[in-house]
């Protein structure tokens, strides 16, 4: 039951870097932001993985489609993933 | 179709349209390897097989519908004026994001044609493009290029020819979605034309449907008096929202990403190692980005910039000064004695003669911040900070144009149009002008040569520092000044490091030096003449002594050593005395009182005064009152002999802080849209740069 709590919060924040990640939502109430996110091609289904960190672990570096998305963790706390 | 027929590129921020722009027009452009370096509209017109042509080159966006102020020029142009082709310019190495837009501009029905850029890399990475398989499924015309090299340019320009003289087809592509989307997308546009009978195409309404179903509040906003219609989205998105749990918005992006993706299965085809293609970008982020050397690293790259900015240019600066001096002497000789001899000597080629010397210097910093924008470090070096500057209320972004303004304030007022926040940009746009300006670069390199010959350089980046710093500290001041609340996401694509192309560093250069040049025979000049003037006029002093007999009696004496001291105090203080009531004399005099506390001699007033105007003049200042006081071209050594180094620092942060120049204060009215804000940066930046001189006089007097 636990467990099942934790994978249905986890976010792009928690993905580690050996971790394979697939965008489920963008969970916001802020409709530019979420449109912003989606044309940068975080829809769900999307395969993600965590790049690297800035030196004070915040924003990181997430790697998508290709291409290298910097984003502050209080913005990849919004994105909900699942871990594949 | 019309004449000229209007091209526009468009194409995500960064995929190389300004190049192409370049490349097709001949125009020189800004370029540089971040994002959003074009913020406007660029245009010109070309013609190409007898076919008149206007090509715009669109600010880069990411979808026509997403409504970010950063997006809005790129946006409100597709929408609002219709160009009759449009270019879509895709980086050909990031195809499974870029082909989003594309999607969108398929729905526009504007005749489009494809263009993907960055060939060179995408070969390197062994990938292969089926451009014929492509070019049916996009229903484009498909032109490989690499714009850089100018390949594929002819192709292009070819494509646009063609595609201008003939007449678009009817039945344009057309994506399909789901049953549900569809079926919704059918009955708003069947509202759509009823509203608007005759005047819409089916492609038309089509898109405009999908626009008001993907929530465009441009679009709606459009549609506003039509409370049915508006309603009756609302209620399509509720029902597709209730049958799929998820909003209209990302039901339509999920479907433009699957076409892409399905797209690129069929089309793209990848040779040997996926990785390969950016391994090197990979290696040097190991380096540049490692979590514990790089924030070190980034100020050890600054330090390195503004030392060899300093040293490296005082070799070329000793051989503009053995000219000047030349073309001095050879004046001083020719022209016969009198006022216009003074005018050219002590004024023209004084000032003159003492701005243009600093040409060296800031060629040499332009050539490094062409290095920085132009590789992708300073996206690197805004990624590394950001976390640093949203303690102080700043976005890492900012970095961007605070990086500019160590070349000019009026582009980093500009460049804050990075920043998506409103608020957030108005801070940006009043600590830009505490960055250490080219301008203010020649005042200290006088001064640091002139008191801290040793470590110069290192005084030269000190003042880069405090530059930082002020804008920090300002921006924590100003987040509680201004009203309002401004989070805003840091959202940042790193771009592949890339090596800027010789041409457009030497280009930058060139732009440099000739806008120093430019600004010397200009503002400097007339400037100097103006100083010259000032310093020399009234002539009819009431002296507090009658030096004229005085010196004549001395004169008379039989000579000796004794005679010749007593002589020379007596004409330097004739002089000194003359310039203290010359107009310049006195209304520093006047202003003096202000500048006291800060240990500021009458010349520093006047210095400070003049360089309202352009930070230049203050170096020309100096020059012109100690060539007349001293009839001394030393610079360095007079001013050596002026002040105590404490007062030099004082000087120095003063002349760093102070009022934005002329040019910089107008584009701060024009890009705030509020003179109330210029004038706010004026009083402000004077009162900081007062308390701050204040506090290292008083810091420095007791340890220096
Ligand atoms: N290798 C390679 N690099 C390119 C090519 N075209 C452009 N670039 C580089 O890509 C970067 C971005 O080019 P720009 O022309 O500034 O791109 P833009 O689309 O105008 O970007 P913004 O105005 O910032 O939105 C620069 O570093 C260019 O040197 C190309 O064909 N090949
Ligand atoms: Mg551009």
């Amino acid at each position: 039951m636990d467990q099942q709590v934790k994978i249905d919060t986890l976010t792009l924040a928690d993905l580690r870097p050996e971790q394979q990640g697939e965008i489920v939502k963008i969970e916001t109430e802020d409709g530019v932001f979420k449109r912003r996110m989606q044309s940068l091609g975080v829809v769900s289904g999307t395969a993600v993985t965590l790049d690297r960190s800035a030196p004070l672990g915040d924003p990181r570096i997430y790697s998508l489609m290709g291409y290298s998305l910097g984003l502050r963790n209080a913005e990849a706390r919004q994105i909900r993933i699942r871990l594949k | 179709m019309k004449s000229p027929v209007t091209v526009a590129l468009v194409g995500n921020p960064n995929a190389g349209s300004t190049s192409l722009f370049n490349a097709l027009t001949g125009a020189q452009s800004a370029i540089a390897n971040y994002q959003r370096v074009t913020t406007s509209l660029n245009v010109r017109e070309i013609t190409h097989g007898g076919v008149p042509l206007r090509i715009v080159d669109v600010p880069g966006i990411f979808s026509t519908s997403s409504q970010s102020p950063e997006e809005k020029v790129g946006c409100d142009y597709i929408h609002g004026e219709e160009p009759d082709i449009i270019v879509n310019v895709l980086d050909a190495g990031h195809l499974d994001r870029s082909l989003f837009l594309t999607t969108q501009l398929i729905e526009t029905g504007l005749p489009r044609i494809t263009v993907l850029n960055m060939m060179d890399e995408v070969r390197r990475a062994g990938i292969r493009i089926d451009t014929a398989l492509l070019a049916s499924a996009l229903g484009s015309p498909v032109v490989e290029t690499c714009a850089l090299k100018k390949e594929g340019i002819g192709a292009l320009l070819d494509a646009v020819a063609a595609m201008a003289s003939t007449t678009p087809a009817a039945a344009p592509l057309r994506l399909h979605y789901d049953s549900h989307l569809e079926a919704a997308i059918e009955r708003v546009q069947q509202h759509l034309s009823k509203l608007h009978p005759q005047e819409l195409s089916p492609v038309r309404s089509r898109w405009l449907a999908i626009k008001m179903l993907e929530g465009d509040d441009e679009v709606l906003r459009h549609e506003s008096n039509h409370v049915e219609l508006v309603e009756e989205i609302k209620g399509e998105q509720s029902a597709l929202a209730h049958e799929h749990d998820e909003d209209t918005a990302s039901l339509l992006a999920s479907a433009r990403f699957a076409f892409s993706n399905g797209l690129l299965r069929e089309v793209r085809q990848q040779e040997g190692d996926p990785t390969a293609g950016f391994k090197l970008t990979r290696i040097l982020d190991d380096f540049f980005l490692n979590r514990t050397l790089g924030l070190p690293l980034l100020l050890g790259i600054l330090w390195v910039m503004f030392e060899a900015t300093f040293s490296l240019g005082a070799i070329p600066t000793d051989w503009i000064k053995a000219g000047v001096q030349l073309a001095t002497d050879l004046v001083d000789k020719t022209l016969p004695e009198g006022m216009f001899h003074d005018l050219v000597v002590n004024g023209v080629m004084a000032g003159v003669g003492g701005t243009i010397v600093f040409l060296p210097n800031i060629v040499i910093l332009f050539f490094f911040m062409a290095i920085l924008s132009g590789t992708g470090y300073l996206a690197r070096a805004s990624f590394l900070m950001d976390r640093v500057m949203h303690h102080f209320g700043l976005h890492g972004t900012t970095l961007i144009p605070m990086v500019a303004g160590f070349g000019c304030n009026v582009p980093a007022v500009m460049a804050t149009r990075v920043i998506t926040n409103k608020r957030a940009r108005l801070i940006a746009m009043l600590i830009a002008p505490f960055m250490n300006c080219s301008a203010r670069l020649p005042v200290f390199i006088l001064f640091a040569g002139a008191f801290f010959a040793d470590i110069a350089g290192t005084v030269v980046f000190a003042m880069y520092m405090l530059s930082l710093v002020a804008a920090m500290v300002s921006a924590v001041l100003l987040n509680r000044i201004i009203p309002g609340s401004g989070g805003d996401a840091f959202v940042m694509e790193l771009p592949p490091y890339r090596l800027p192309t010789l041409h457009s560093v030497l280009h930058h250069m060139w732009d440099s030096a000739q806008g120093f040049v430019a600004k010397v025979t200009g503002v400097i000049l007339v400037g100097s003449i103006v100083i010259w003037f000032l310093q020399e006029f009234p002539r009819d002093i009431t002296y507090s002594q009658d030096f004229e007999t005085v010196i004549a009696e001395q004169t008379a004496l039989p000579d000796s050593p004794e005679k010749e001291t007593a002589l020379k105090t007596l004409k330097s203080a004739q002089a000194q005395e003359k310039l203290e009531k010359s107009y310049l004399g006195r209304s520093a005099i006047a202003v003096t009182p202000l500048f006291q506390p800060l240990g500021f001699s009458w010349r520093d007033s006047a210095a400070i005064m003049t360089g309202f105007v352009a930070k230049e003049v203050v170096v020309a200042t100096y020059a012109v009152i100690y060539a007349q006081e001293k009839g001394s071209d030393q610079l360095t050594e007079t001013l050596r002999g002026a002040m105590p180094p404490a007062t030099a620092i004082a000087f120095m942060i003063f002349t760093l802080l102070y009022a934005p120049c002329l040019s910089t204060i107008a584009i701060i009215g024009k890009e705030a849209q509020s003179w109330r804000w210029a004038g706010f940066s004026v009083a402000y930046s004077l009162t900081f740069a007062w308390l701050l001189a204040l506090a290292a006089s008083r810091i420095g007097g007791t340890f220096l």
